[in-house]
C-alpha cells in the first residue's frame, strides 16, 4: 500500500524569476490604471458643483482614493487574518484531512505586518475624509452640527479622552487586534516549522493549545474590527449581524485563496501528496461557505427591509436606490451566491481544478465588491464608483500580497512533514 | 441455473485484504453479487465499480420542485387569493417569500430523497432481508459471487480464486 513517505516531503517552492515577473506586471498594470484612475478624477472632479451646493464638503479626488486604499486595507488583512483562523481550527478541530495544506494556509499570515501598518497609516492621513465621526464639531453641543446621535456613541471610540479630540481608544483597538494577530500568526508559524525537526505529538498540542487561545480572541477582536473599520463608517447605522457578515465574507474570500494557492502549486509538480480528495475538501468549504455568507447578508437585509425601520433602512436606501452603487448589489449576490451554489454544486466541479479556479477567482472579486459595497456608499456617496482606480488598486494589492505569500512560501518546506497526521491524510477520501 | 440462489460467499477477516482481495477476484471475470461488511469501508465503492449514485439529481429535482411549489403558492396567495399590504409592501413581495422557499426547498429535497432512497433499495417495512452469514454484523466481510451469472467458472475454481486472494472461509449459501 501507499505511504506518505513515498513522497518527497522536503520540496521546498522555488520562487521562480517568471512568476516574479508575472507579478510585477499586475503590479505595473495596476499601477498605471490607478494614475490613469487618478487623472480622470482629477479632471473630472466628480460633481464639485452639487456637493458644495448641497452644504457638504467639496469633493476631492484623493478621497477616493482613501476610500480604495481603505476597501484594500480591510479585504486583505482579513484574507491574511483567515489564513491564521483555519490554520487554527484544523488544530483545534483535531483535523486530519488537512495536515498537507497546513504551510498553504499559515502562509497568508505574512501579509498581516504590513496590513497593520498600512491600516495605521491611512486612518491617520484619511482621518476626516473617510470617517466622520473624527470631526469634533460634531460632540460639541454650541455647534450647530452638533449630533446626539454620534455624541452618545462618541465613548467608544475617545474613551477615556474627551470625546472629539483623540480616538485614542479606537487606535488602542486597531494597534491590540493587529498584535494579537501578529503575535499567533509567528507564535503558530514557528512551532510549526519547528515540528519538522521533532518527531512526536509534544508540538501538535502545542500548536493546538495556541490555536485554542487564537480562536477565543478572533472571535471578539474579528467581530470587533468590522465595527471599528467598516460599520463606523456609516456611525447613526448599525447592525448586529455586521460582525458576523464581515467575518464571513473576509472567510470565504481567504478559502478562495488558499484553494487558488494550493492549485497553483499542485499544478507546479508541488504538493505531491495533495489530491483531488483534499481539493474537493477545499471546494466543499467555499461552497458551504458562500451559502453562509448569502445567508447572512440576507438575514441582515430582510429585517431591515421587513421592519422598514428609518434609520435601519437608510443602508440599503442609499445603496439599492443609488445610480452608481444598485447594479453592484446585484453583481455581488451573482458572483458570491449564484456562482459557486450552481457550479460548485456537483461532485465533480469540486474535484477537477478547472472549475474551482475559475469560481475561486470570481469570488476573490465578488468579495471585493462586497468590500466596495460596505465602504463607498458612506465615504463618497454619489462621487465614487467602480472604475479605472478600483481596478488598479485591486491589482495592486493583489500582486503585493501574492508576492508576500510567495516569497514566504519560497525555501521552506511546503508539507509538515512531522505532522501526526499526515499519513491520515494521504488516505483521505470522499 | 436459477439466478439468486446460490451463493459462494468469501470471508475476509480484514478490510484491507478484502479491498485487494475485491480487485483481484473481478480482476478474474468473477462478477460480484455484493459485499456485505460489519462498517463502512473506505473505497469499496471504486474497486467495485461502482457508478455514482443518482440520487443528487433525485435531490436537486425535488428542491426545484419544492422552490416552484412554494413561490407559486405565495404568489397566487398574496397577489391573487388574498392580497393584503404588509408593512407597506407591494403584495408580490419577492424578499418576504425568501424564507418559505428556502424551508419547503430543503424539505421537499430531504422527503423526495428519502423515499427515492427507500424505493430504490427496496426498503419497505415488509422486505424479508436474506442473511448471507450472521457474523457480517459482527467482524466479517463477505463477499457474495452468484453462482448462476459466473457459470462459465464453476463453484470450485470461484473457491480457489477467494481463497488465493486471502479469504480465511470459503462456504455455500443457498436460499429457497
Amino acid at each position: 500500500m501507499a505511504h506518505v513517505s513515498n513522497y518527497n516531503l522536503d520540496q521546498k517552492f522555488d520562487f521562480t524569476a517568471s512568476l516574479k515577473k508575472s507579478i510585477m506586471i499586475v503590479l505595473g498594470l495596476g499601477v498605471l490604471l490607478f494614475v490613469a484612475g487618478v487623472i480622470v478624477s482629477m479632471v473630472g472632479g466628480g460633481h464639485h458643483d452639487e456637493a458644495a451646493e448641497a452644504g457638504g464638503h467639496a469633493f476631492h479626488w484623493y478621497q477616493r482614493v482613501f476610500a480604495n486604499l481603505w476597501i484594500n486595507n480591510v479585504y486583505f488583512t482579513g484574507i491574511a487574518v483567515i489564513g491564521v483562523f483555519f490554520f487554527a481550527i484544523q488544530y483545534a478541530a483535531q483535523a486530519g484531512w488537512s495536515a498537507g495544506l497546513l504551510r498553504v494556509m499559515i502562509s497568508l499570515g505574512n501579509w498581516l505586518p504590513i496590513a497593520g501598518v498600512l491600516m495605521l497609516v491611512v486612518f491617520f492621513v484619511a482621518n476626516h475624509d473617510l470617517f466622520h465621526w473624527t470631526h469634533s464639531y460634531l460632540f460639541d453641543k454650541n455647534d450647530p452640527h452638533y449630533d446626539k446621535i454620534i455624541d452618545g456613541k462618541g465613548g467608544f471610540f475617545y474613551w477615556p479622552m474627551e470625546k472629539g479630540s483623540f480616538p485614542i481608544f479606537y487606535i488602542i483597538r486597531m494597534v491590540a487586534f493587529f498584535g494579537i494577530w501578529v503575535f499567533f500568526f509567528n507564535k503558530l508559524k514557528n512551532l510549526s516549522f519547528a515540528e519538522d525537526n521533532l518527531n512526536g505529538s509534544h508540538d501538535w498540542s502545542n500548536i493546538r493549545k495556541w490555536s485554542a487561545i487564537f480562536l477565543i480572541l478572533f472571535a471578539v477582536s474579528s467581530s470587533i474590527s468590522a465595527w471599528d473599520w467598516v460599520m463606523s463608517i456609516d456611525t447613526h447605522w448599525f447592525s448586529t449581524m455586521f460582525g458576523w457578515y464581515v467575518f464571513a465574507s473576509w472567510f470565504v474570500a481567504g478559502l478562495s485563496v488558499i484553494t487558488l494557492i494550493t492549485l497553483y502549486l499542485k499544478g507546479k509538480g508541488y504538493l505531491e501528496m495533495v489530491n483531488e480528495n483534499h481539493i474537493h475538501d477545499l471546494g466543499k468549504f467555499v461552497f458551504a461557505f458562500s451559502i453562509f455568507w448569502t445567508y447572512i447578508w440576507f438575514s441582515q437585509f430582510l429585517l431591515i427591509y421587513y421592519a422598514n425601520i428609518p434609520e435601519e433602512s437608510v443602508y440599503f436606501v442609499e445603496r439599492l436606490q443609488s445610480d452608481v452603487y444598485s447594479p453592484f448589489i446585484f453583481v455581488n449576490l451573482a458572483l458570491n451566491f449564484v456562482l459557486p451554489f450552481l457550479v460548485l454544486m456537483t461532485r465533480d466541479a469540486k474535484r477537477h481544478g478547472i472549475f474551482l479556479k475559475v469560481v475561486c477567482s470570481l469570488i476573490i472579486l465578488g468579495h471585493w465588491f462586497d468590500f466596495f459595497l460596505m465602504v463607498q456608499p458612506g465615504t463618497l456617496g454619489h462621487n465614487g464608483g467602480f472604475g479605472l482606480m478600483e481596478i488598479g488598486m485591486l491589482l495592486i494589492y493583489g500582486s503585493a500580497f501574492a508576492f508576500v505569500v510567495f516569497k514566504s512560501l519560497a525555501g521552506k518546506n511546503l508539507v509538515a512533514k512531522n505532522h501526526p497526521m499526515l499519513e491520515e491524510s494521504y488516505h483521505h477520501h470522499i | 441455473m436459477e439466478r439468486d440462489k446460490n451463493f459462494v460467499l468469501g470471508v475476509f477477516d480484514d478490510e484491507d485484504v478484502l479491498l485487494d482481495a475485491i480487485t483481484k477476484v473481478r480482476g478474474n471475470g468473477v462478477k460480484i453479487h455484493e459485499v456485505y461488511s460489519p462498517f463502512p469501508v473506505h473505497g469499496i465503492d471504486d474497486v467495485l465499480g461502482y457508478k455514482r449514485s443518482k440520487l443528487p439529481i433525485a435531490a436537486f429535482l425535488f428542491g426545484l420542485l419544492g422552490t416552484t411549489l412554494a413561490l407559486t403558492m405565495q404568489f397566487y396567495m398574496m397577489k391573487f387569493d388574498w392580497p393584503m399590504i404588509i408593512g407597506g409592501k407591494d403584495h408580490a413581495a419577492f424578499p418576504d417569500f425568501i424564507p418559505v422557499t428556502f424551508e419547503l426547498t430543503v424539505l421537499l429535497a430531504a422527503f423526495g430523497m428519502c423515499g427515492v432512497f427507500f424505493v430504490s433499495s427496496n426498503l419497505k417495512p415488509w422486505a424479508q432481508p436474506r442473511i448471507f452469514d450472521l457474523r457480517i454484523t459482527d467482524d466479517k466481510h463477505v463477499v457474495a459471487i452468484d453462482l448462476a451469472t459466473n457459470a462459465g467458472l464453476g463453484e470450485e475454481k470461484i473457491g480457489d480464486i477467494l481463497k488465493s486472494s486471502g479469504a480465511s472461509e470459503v462456504n455455500k449459501k443457498s436460499f429457497e
